[in-house]
């Protein structure tokens, strides 16, 4: 780290020369999400103990130390508690660092804050924009040079962002810090991004790319290893940019992507990956308890407790990892594990094991106290003989003696645990009850509905604590005997994959889970795209050519059903969808047995998609499509094997995509009989195939069994008649 | 004094992000701050001293807690105050001599010992300087002329004794300040000069078609070697590369640049190598008390290998390195763990790192400095000449006062 610091001088230097502005930063300190409730109703995110630190500290002494001059901390919910802070610390007192505060509070999105802050015409030349839960150590040098560079060479290269390689963990798709996978399409030449998707639908297990895309650069690489540092080296016209576009919220989906989409302005991204520096966001509880650790184990040097004293208590490192800060009373029968951070004046009582985790200052510990790979924030009060694994615990809590909690649970401030309690997992605890929020969900980004609580809650942050505890004392039996604070009942959906994103490790049958799912998902894509391994199933789409079509066959699956959707919504007449149909047919080099297959397949998920109450519902949709477009379809089922495409269609819908259709196969497939749709010969010959197929393939087979045993009993009169 | 403030919260966040690296660099700053420190420092009329002292411990203490692995600023800050005290000693002991000349003139002028006084002066002084100080080698050799110069001074203030006493006090306070600036400017000068005074001994060190080895960079180390080249030695260098920072790779290059025969082995050859090489010499992080080295890690290696095959083991060390601790405190003995992602990337091992998405756990533990027992050391080169390990408890007294060695638990609490 030597290095840098002259380099830096150096490159201000040359900056000056150009536009003589300091290097500035805007620090956003708001998330505008939700992820960290109920503690952020109480405490601004930027301000929680990340290693007994406040996060924000380590934003501000890595800016500081990356050569940036001038910083305007964006404070937008509990605003007040954010600029206090900054006032009692040393950050205004700098010599070349200047912290200036900008509120605002009716700002809901990242875009919001930069459209104030154009407004207050701050900038005036290049800007790191970070938010300000940002833990990292990198030399910004590096990377400015190269934004400057291709701002001189181009003025639309108007944004650098820093990525990271990461590995995703390939079950879950998941960064180790709790996000999901992104893929990017760069440029391997010139660091242009080309393509940023962080929402990739891992359902469809598809992913598009522009055919312009392709068709404009010659080569592009696509990563899913990269992570996204969420900081970024922009030119002033990016603020101008938000302004121009009112409808911009969130920086990457909005902005990023729009940037990427609108080949207009032809404003340009361009990426700067880091290699040996570290950087990253906290986005969720799981973030918190992965960055909390890379600082431990030092990644973030000399972002690390031991030397950084953000306060003014010393912490020495120890051993095997331990920090200790100073005037801790430890029993002698005491453990602390490696890797573990203990803070200034806690106290651990008798044969008290503490193994990976933060305690921070003012604690007190009992006796036979197990904890675990627990955030423990400052003054908080554990009675003997708790346990606690894998939790956050806030300032000021109490759990009484023989509680405990269980894995992912987060307990917000001043909650008193009763005794004997134990907490269930992943519960979420506060002294306030969940706010009640009109429409939000997941994608929730704006924290507008509670800009109400919050702001009251500034206000009677200090005094009013015996207040809150009295009115809520009386329902708070839902914490045991003794016990203070609502557990938050959880939202529908939305936290059902709260594991994801919690502090407790994730379990083997999580982990089983996934896999199996993904395997669930690349065994349908392996029976709808390619040979199927027992290869005689579909005798007829072993086609020599179908081989080296895999992935054209899936576009086809999806035009097909475009054409048939658009069909359905345009009142397009049936001879004009067969015949565009059958120009797909031509242009993806397919037989009509593909065409029927995915035409029925279009009708049924159609079908399926109308709204239905019941079986009968659904049926009846299925026989309203069926007949309206059997023209259609019927055309393309002149042979046998065509329509026995269509049965074994129908049939991995039901197991797939569209379970719905389970318990009706034997009644559609009877339907369609009698629509001539499929004759008697192709049912009779799936069920022929499906003889030697396993047990699992035949339930379909089984299900129809009476059908099929009709259908056989009866041909021989049919034949007689007709002979 | 609001600026030597910010000089000094700006000296202590560079020490405190790490962004300060060698010892050298550092001795040399800390010692310009605690110049610009004590000359904006007002003394009082009395224990002009005493105030000095406190002013720099208190700068010396902040310091020292700003990063406390870099033993150099500890040492400055001790050396700082050895010289006030010093200079306060010299001061004082010239003003005794005064007063015993003045009693001596008062009382028995009529009894006409006329030739005695300046002999009994000096007898006086150096009586005070060794009860004052622990005795030491320099000082007794020294010993001779100082006390010589100050019979000289006192004989001329005992002349015009009765008016100029109350003019001596008021500007002894200056003259204090004048004598300790002027012996910190010394020691600032020695500390950029430490370089070309320890590669002097060069030559008598390094004989002709000798093959040495050291291991990752150091700045001694090179102009050692640079200054028996310019001398016309022929001899062949091994640099082990020093991982995990490999500074040997710079090292390497600067040799071969000035038309050393160099070769770069990696560490993990250092014991295959060691049997053809004629001496080992290595730079330092610091000198402990009991002649044990803080030094970048690998050295301890290094040692126990030149050992093994009787391998003179040569420690390079300018006199700022010398730390007058000792290693068994568990206070000094400070190693800095740096980021792992020195050794790994990040991003290569990243899935098998602690995190909560299952997978193993990697630790990486990336520490700076290794410890050479003084048994290992064959000979100490500083720039007041070669020393065995043994010896330098004494060159540390020499320089520091036995009351600075604990600089942090002021007995005054003041300033």
């Amino acid at each position: 780290m030597g290095a840098p610091k002259k380099s830096s001088a150096r490159v201000s230097e040359d900056h000056d020369e150009l536009v003589r502005v300091p290097l500035q930063a805007i620090l956003i300190a708001d998330s505008f999400t939700t992820k960290f409730r109920p503690i952020t109703l109480e405490r601004p995110k930027v301000l929680l103990p990340l290693v007994n630190a406040p996060m924000i500290n380590y934003t501000l002494t890595w800016l500081e130390s990356a050569g940036v001059e001038e910083v305007f901390v964006f404070c937008c919910a509990h605003s007040k508690q954010v600029i206090n802070y900054l006032e009692k610390s040393e950050w205004f007192n700098q010599p070349n660092f200047t912290v200036t505060t900008i509120e605002s509070q009716n700002s809901v999105s990242a875009g919001d804050a930069l459209r104030v802050i154009y407004e207050r015409n701050v900038i005036h030349g290049d800007f790191v924009l970070v938010s300000g839960d940002t833990v990292s150590n990198m030399s910004l040098t590096q990377a400015l040079l190269e934004h400057k560079e291709r701002k001189k060479k181009d003025s639309n290269a108007v944004m650098t962002m820093v990525i990271k390689r990461s590995k995703t963990n390939p079950a879950i798709h998941q960064s180790r810090l709790g996000t999901d996978e992104i893929f990017m399409a760069i440029d391997p030449d010139t660091k242009q991004l080309l393509y940023y998707e962080d929402k990739a639908d891992y359902s469809k297990g598809t992913l598009h790319l522009e055919n312009s895309l392709l068709a404009d650069n010659p080569s592009l690489s696509l990563h899913h290893d990269k992570q996204d540092c969420y900081i970024d080296i922009c030119s002033p016209e990016v603020l101008s940019l938000f302004t121009d576009n009112f409808d911009y919220q969130h920086l990457r989906r909005h902005f990023v992507k729009g940037l990427l989409v609108d080949d207009i302005m032809g404003y340009k991204i361009f990426v700067h990956e880091i290699c040996s520096d570290y950087a990253a966001r906290i986005d969720n509880f799981r973030s918190y308890d992965t960055v909390s650790k890379d600082i431990i184990h030092r990644w973030t040097y000399p972002l690390v407790p031991d030397v950084m004293n953000f306060g003014n208590t010393t912490t020495k490192l120890e051993r095997q990892g331990i920090y200790r800060a100073s005037e801790i009373s430890q029993s002698q029968s005491a453990v602390v594990g490696p890797f573990s951070v203990i803070g200034f004046g806690t106290k651990i009582g008798n044969n008290t094991k503490i193994l990976n985790s933060v305690v921070g200052e003012g604690c007190k510990i009992g006796s036979n106290v197990h904890i675990e790979g627990c955030y423990i924030w400052d003054n908080v009060t554990i009675e003997d003989g708790c346990k606690l694994r894998y939790g956050i615990v806030c300032d000021g809590v109490t759990m009484k003696s023989g509680s405990a909690l269980e894995p992912g649970v987060v307990l917000s401030f001043k909650v008193v645990v009763g005794k004997e309690f134990v907490v269930p997992t992943y519960s979420q605890v506060s002294l306030l009850q969940q706010p009640i929020e009109e429409d939000s969900d997941e994608e929730l980004e704006y924290a507008d509905s509670t800009s109400a609580i919050t702001s009251t809650l500034d206000k009677s942050d200090g005094e009013s604590d015996s207040e809150l505890s009295d009115t809520h004392f009386n329902p708070a039996s839902e914490l045991g005997f003794g016990g203070v604070g609502y557990i938050w009942p959880k939202c529908e959906g939305g936290h059902e994959e709260e594991w994801r994103h919690s502090v407790a490790p994730i379990t083997e049958d999580k982990i089983l889970e996934a896999v199996k799912a993904l395997e669930d998902e690349l065994e349908l894509i392996l029976d709808g795209n390619t040979l199927p391994p027992s290869g005689e199933l579909k005798p007829n789409s072993i086609d020599s050519d179908e081989d080296d079509n895999d992935d054209l066959r899936d576009d086809f699956d999806k035009e097909v059903e475009e054409t048939f959707l658009r069909a359905v919504h345009e009142n397009i007449q049936e001879n004009h969808l067969t015949l565009e149909v059958n120009s797909l047919k031509l242009s993806y080099n397919k037989i009509a047995a593909d065409c029927a297959g995915a035409l029925f397949y279009a009708m049924m998920k159609y079908a399926v998609d109308m709204p239905h109450s019941s079986a009968e519902r659904l049926t009846q949709n299925v026989q309203a499509v069926l007949t309206k477009w059997k023209k259609v379809l019927t055309s393309y089922l002149n042979d046998m094997d065509e329509q026995i495409e269509v049965i074994l269609k129908f049939e991995e819908m039901c197991l797939e995509s569209a379970k719905e259709y389970a318990p009706l196969f034997t009644q559609i497939l009877h339907y369609m009989y009698n629509e001539d749709i499929i004759e008697e010969d192709a049912i009779l010959s799936w069920e022929d195939e499906k003889k030697e197929a396993d047990e699992s393939d035949k339930v379909f087979v089984k299900q129809a069994q009476t059908f099929i045993q009709w259908l056989k009993e009866a041909p021989e009169e049919d034949d007689d008649k007709e002979d | 004094m609001p600026d030597v403030h910010i000089l000094v919260n700006e000296f202590v966040n560079q020490l405190k992000k790490r962004k300060i690296e060698g010892s050298q660099a550092t001795a040399k700053q800390t010692a310009e701050l605690l110049r610009s420190v004590i000359s904006q420092q007002r003394v009082p009329q009395t224990n002009q001293a005493t105030a000095l002292i406190n002013a720099v411990r208190a700068v010396g203490e902040k310091l020292i807690a700003a990063n406390p692995v870099e033993l150099a600023v500890g040492n400055i800050a001790r050396r700082v105050l050895h010289i006030i005290r010093e200079e306060d000693l010299s001061l004082a002991t010239a003003a005794i001599a005064d007063l015993e000349l003045s009693a001596v003139s008062d009382d028995e002028d009529d009894v006409e010992r006329d030739d005695y006084p300046v002999l009994s002066a000096a007898a006086v002084a150096a009586a005070a300087r060794s009860t004052l100080r622990p005795p030491s080698l320099q000082t007794l050799l020294e010993d001779a002329p100082i006390s010589a110069a100050i019979p000289h001074t006192s004989s001329s203030g005992g002349d015009s004794e009765g008016k100029s006493r109350s003019v001596d006090k008021g500007s002894r306070g200056r003259k204090l300040k004048h004598d300790v600036i002027e012996a910190v400017n010394e020691l600032i000068q020695d500390i950029s000069t430490c370089y070309e005074q320890i590669a002097e001994q060069a030559v008598e060190h390094i004989h002709q078609n000798e093959v040495i080895l050291t291991l990752g960079s150091s700045k001694t180390v090179l102009e050692f070697l640079c200054a028996a080249k310019e001398k016309k030695r022929s001899f062949k260098v091994f640099v082990a590369e020093g991982a995990p920072r490999y500074q040997g790779h710079l090292l390497a290059k600067e040799l071969a640049a000035r038309g050393l025969q160099t070769t770069v082995i990696t560490d993990s050859a250092v014991f295959a190598m060691i049997s053809r090489v004629n001496m080992v010499i290595v730079g330092a992080h610091a000198v402990m008390a009991n002649g044990g080295v803080i030094a970048p890690v690998g050295l301890n290696m290094v040692a126990l290998a030149a050992q093994r095959h009787a391998v003179p083991f040569v420690v390079l060390a300018g006199s700022h390195k010398l730390c007058p601790l000792y290693p068994h405190n568990p206070e000094v003995l400070l190693n800095e763990l740096r980021s792992p992602s020195e050794l790994l990337d990040f991003g290569e091992f990243s899935d098998c790192m602690d995190s909560a998405s299952g997978g193993g756990s990697l630790h990486v533990v990336n520490p700076t400095f290794d410890y050479v027992p003084p048994k290992l050391v064959s000979l100490f080169i500083t720039d007041t000449g070669g020393h065995n390990p043994s010896y330098m408890y004494r060159l540390i007294a020499d320089y520091y006062s036995a009351d600075d060695l604990v600089v942090k638990r002021r007995p005054v609490t003041g300033s």
